[in-house]
């Protein structure tokens, strides 16, 4: 807390303000808030603003918005609406689940989302009613930060005539002149960190007023204005942030560059394009994961290879879950993993081809499913030509740990006894056509229009062999094979640029502390008079908490014993003697 | 073997509970001013001392005073003597507790808020401690200890019995030191509105009860449990500073999940059901204090609002993690 300008000399003017000003002072003692984290207009207030014009509605309005009941309906508004995002799929957490809901749900799903429903937290209903909250807020507090900054330049006001209805009060005598009772008063606040001032009046009397704790209503202010200015932090991280994922596998082959291309998913920033994604490349070397016996997974780690700004060479790093790789301004998260199985399909004409197709996992054991899709098989090698009606794929179960009976799935996350089950397909996969499907099931509507067909009636179980055995290959009905040459594992990356986060950060900090001293920090008063009584001089203080404050009364008794000098710490029992006659801070004067 | 000593001791533990909660009720009925001792003194009587010990600024309790209560109960003093034998207890208890969780920690090498099971054991033992804190300075309300460890008793005994997981090491996405930071400020955020809770419920009675009786309406359960609970006004503001010690704790700690997200899962919010519900709670405590400061709702709707939160905070530990699945599932049930 700053000094003040205590050292002002007091005259007449300061001092006639002052008694005016000190009656209101009790009677501002009666309606305290207690906490202060925000006092107010009441509703009524709002009402009581007369008028019928524009300018009176409009006020009337205002004051309803920043009253605190407003502001308390918003808050429950605000709780109320946030929970139904928790409840309900989201598209910003699972759209897969938002899709699931709809096939569950055709009629009522429609129109669930178009009240927003599966989008919340970018409904235009909850950004109205965080917005309005701001507003109401910002009306609210900019006006006291004006009232602040005066109650902050303000000296105390003088002692009230009398200090005895004060809650916290006492009096003793003192052998000092007023004048020297009042500076050991006024250095005991000081020493105590308080804003004191002595005021001289005219019938020789002086008072000593103090006041502390103004950094509660700082400490309020910053709360709140910590919360907008987090609200600006997370509008230019949406504005200016952008964020993408994809799934990569292992190898220079399939190096991933940062560019809008080769995400699997994106989102940019209203205010973001393409090109301002910074080029860095990063590679998979290997991917690892660590099992404990029962299943639940120790570590995982990628480690990549990583050239900034799309230059040569590479840095080496070891992607961890809690350890992202920053990049170019950009993070880079390991968010998920998996397996993918190499397939190696031999056609009619002898041509091999070898697909790593990535499953995804489907339990928490790492039963995956995937398909593996050969476009390009049985192309005759003298014409070259394609026949999309021969093409085959292969849907299919991966298990890293087969159960014993096999097919039912997977008992062991890790890779104990691989297996895949696949189903064959041969036929038109639907891939030329051109239409976005996904890569990870075969196109349902090729099957049900018999363009895809089914391999004989029965799946087949195979375990991983570099060689084509009875165990690792099956061979079709048309003598072609498919065999399970091994298997290898991704990684989803999610590469993230928020601009907003240092400011949301900052922000959070300011809010913390902001709310800490709101909380904590009491505003109080304390006064002394000093009326010379014969040689010495009848001392009177009191103390008022201005919010609820438990330990105020001790307080003001260590200020007292501190102003009453160390002879007279301890009155009762003297260690001298000398002043024994004197009473205590208990026994009143009179 | 460290983890079968710890299930041992969490036994022991909740065993203790139960006993303190026995000799609290004891005292709770048979203590200075327990209901015997109410209904001789008639009621009347202590409504006034109750209203009167209210008026005072610092947040005192009726308590030891009864000297000159016309019919004083022989066994008051006995009673007393259970009180504080059910406190030595519920210690002892807590230091079992104490020691429960460190035998979890060196069975799995790690803090033990691993899991639900091992949250709930250290939310419970920060609530006891809480408890422990205010019952040593406060002798006059030792009696309320009945309340609280009948709460933590419960949870400990649902904690046990649905939510066991064996000591562990973390999944990877838990093995961080943020793990310490916010789970530890969450547990002592809600443990904090743990006691918060208690403390406003009871007031929600008391002040019922004290309308009843300036009405001269007869008093039923729940109301006649105020009987031996300090008076409204008292109650009130120690829940407002209760929940005004957990609300920045509360807030701390959802700070830290923001910037261990970010690190573990790329993103500082990402409105994960976990993550909206204690920003709903967050906001509901909001409310509760920024209620309290409005004179005109104060008191008992701003305890409402309290107990509200409490709801809030109970739904986010049990619906988030055992029926909505989302990143937060780390409860090791099921």
């Amino acid at each position: 807390m700053s000094s003040d300008g205590s050292e002002r000399p007091e005259d007449g003017a300061v001092l006639a303000e002052d008694r005016n000003g000190s009656a209101p002072v009790l009677e501002e003692a009666g309606r305290e808030d207690e906490n202060a984290l925000s006092s107010r207009p009441d509703a009524g207030a709002a009402r009581r603003v007369a008028g019928n014009g524009v300018v009176a509605t409009a006020r009337r309005w205002w004051r309803q918005l920043t009253s605190m009941r407003t502001a308390l309906l918003l808050l429950f508004l605000l709780a109320v609406a946030a929970a139904p995002g928790s409840l309900l799929p989201q598209r910003n957490l699972n759209a897969d689940k938002v899709d699931t809901y709809f096939a569950q749900h055709p009629t009522l799903a429609p129109a669930m989302d178009k009240i927003g429903l599966f989008d919340v937290y970018s409904s235009p209903w909850f950004a109205a009613i965080y917005l309005l909250l701001f507003v109401s807020l910002i009306g609210c507090l900019t006006p006291r930060i004006r009232v602040h900054l005066r109650a902050l330049r303000r000296t105390p006001p003088d002692a009230p005539r009398s200090l005895r209805r004060l809650r916290v009060h006492t009096e003793y005598a003192s052998d000092g002149s007023a004048g020297t009772a009042a500076d050991a008063a006024y250095k005991a606040l000081r020493a105590r960190r308080f804003r004191a001032v002595r005021r001289r009046h005219d019938d020789g009397t002086v008072t000593v007023s103090a006041e502390k704790g103004f950094l509660r209503e700082t400490g309020n202010l910053l709360f709140h204005f910590s919360l907008v200015a987090l609200l600006v932090g997370v509008a230019v991280g949406s504005g200016y942030g952008w964020h993408g994922g994809r799934l990569i596998l292992p190898g220079r082959d399939n190096a991933f560059c940062d560019t809008l291309q080769q995400y699997d998913e994106y989102s940019l920033g209203s205010r973001v394009s393409g090109g301002d994604l910074p080029p860095f490349c990063v590679t998979l070397d290997k991917f690892n994961a660590t099992y404990q016996a029962n299943g639940e997974p120790l570590t995982y780690s990628g480690d990549v290879t990583y050239s900034p700004d799309g230059g040569a060479g590479g840095r080496r790093y070891k992607l961890e879950v809690n350890h992202p790789l920053r990049v170019d301004g950009a993070s880079v998260y390991l968010v998920g993993n998996g397996y993918a199985p190499v397939l190696k399909y031999t056609d009619r004409y002898g041509q091999s081809q070898t697909v790593t197709a990535p499953f995804l996992p489907s339990d928490s054991n790492f039963t995956s499913d995937g398909v593996a899709i050969f476009p390009d098989a049985n192309v005759d090698p003298r014409t070259g030509k394609r026949n999309v009606d021969l093409q085959v794929a292969f849907q299919g179960l991966f298990f890293p740990t087969v159960a014993k009976q096999g097919g039912q799935g997977s008992t062991y996350p890790g890779l104990r006894d691989p297996a895949v089950l696949l189903f064959a397909y041969r036929g038109n996969t639907g891939t030329d056509a051109g239409i976005p499907h996904s890569v990870y099931s075969l196109d349902q509507s090729q099957i049900e229009n018999k363009q895809l067909k089914q391999v004989g009636k029965n799946p087949k179980l195979l375990r991983p062999d570099t060689k084509c055995t009875a165990q690792s290959c099956w061979k079709l009905d048309d003598g072609t094979t498919v065999q399970f040459v091994g298997v290898t594992r991704w990684a989803t990356i999610q590469v993230r640029h928020d601009p907003g986060e240092r400011i949301v950060l900052i922000a959070g900090i300011a809010l913390l502390l902001g709310l800490m001293g709101s909380l904590t920090i009491r505003r109080r008063r304390v006064w002394f008079r000093f009326t010379p009584d014969g040689s010495g001089t009848a001392v009177s203080a009191g103390g008022l908490a201005r919010t609820e404050y438990a330990g105020f009364s001790t307080e003001f008794d260590r200020i007292v014993t501190a102003a009453r000098g160390p002879a007279r710490s301890d009155a009762d029992r003297p260690p001298d003697g000398r002043d024994g006659a004197d009473p205590g801070p208990s026994r009143g004067k009179d | 073997m460290y983890s079968s000593i710890s299930d041992g001791l969490m036994v022991a533990a909740v065993l203790g509970y139960m006993l303190a909660m026995i000799g609290y009720a004891v005292e709770y009925a048979f203590g200075r001013q327990g209901v015997v001792a109410r209904i001789a003194a008639r009621k009347p009587r202590a409504a006034k001392v109750l209203v009167a010990a209210g008026s005072g600024d610092e947040v005192t309790v009726p308590g030891d005073d009864s000297d000159d209560e016309p019919h004083r109960p022989i066994d008051a003093g006995r009673a007393a003597a259970i009180g504080r034998v059910a406190l030595a207890v519920q210690t002892v208890a807590a230091a079992a507790h104490v020691a429960c969780l460190v035998f979890r920690a060196l069975a799995a090498h790690r803090v033990p808020w691993g899991n639900m099971y091992e949250y709930v054991l250290t939310a419970c033992l920060i609530a006891t401690i809480a408890w422990l804190v205010v019952a040593y300075r406060r002798p006059s309300v030792r009696h309320l200890g009945l309340f609280v460890s009948l709460v933590v008793a419960v949870l400990l005994c649902v904690d046990a019995a649905k939510l066991y997981a064996t000591a562990g090491p973390l999944v990877p996405a838990l093995n961080s030191y943020w793990l310490v930071i916010h789970v530890s400020a969450m547990t002592v955020a809600s443990g904090i509105f743990l006691v918060g809770f208690v403390t406003v419920a009871l007031y929600l009675i008391q002040e019922r009860r004290e309308a009843w009786l300036a009405e001269d309406r007869p008093l039923r359960f729940p109301l006649t449990l105020g009987d031996r609970l300090p008076a409204s006004e008292t109650l009130e503001r120690l829940g407002f500073r209760i929940h005004a010690l957990g609300f920045p704790i509360w807030t701390f700690g959802i700070m830290c999940g923001a910037i261990w997200a970010e690190h573990a899962w790329g993103r500082y919010w990402g409105w994960d059901p976990k993550e909206t519900w204690s920003f709903i709670a967050w906001v509901v405590y909001a409310a509760y204090l920024h209620a309290r400061a409005t004179p005109s709702v104060r008191g008992r709707w701003s305890s409402w609002i309290a107990v509200l939160g409490w709801a809030v905070m109970l739904v986010n530990l049990f619906g988030v993690n055992l029926v909505v699945s989302g990143l937060h599932s780390y409860a090791g049930v099921g």
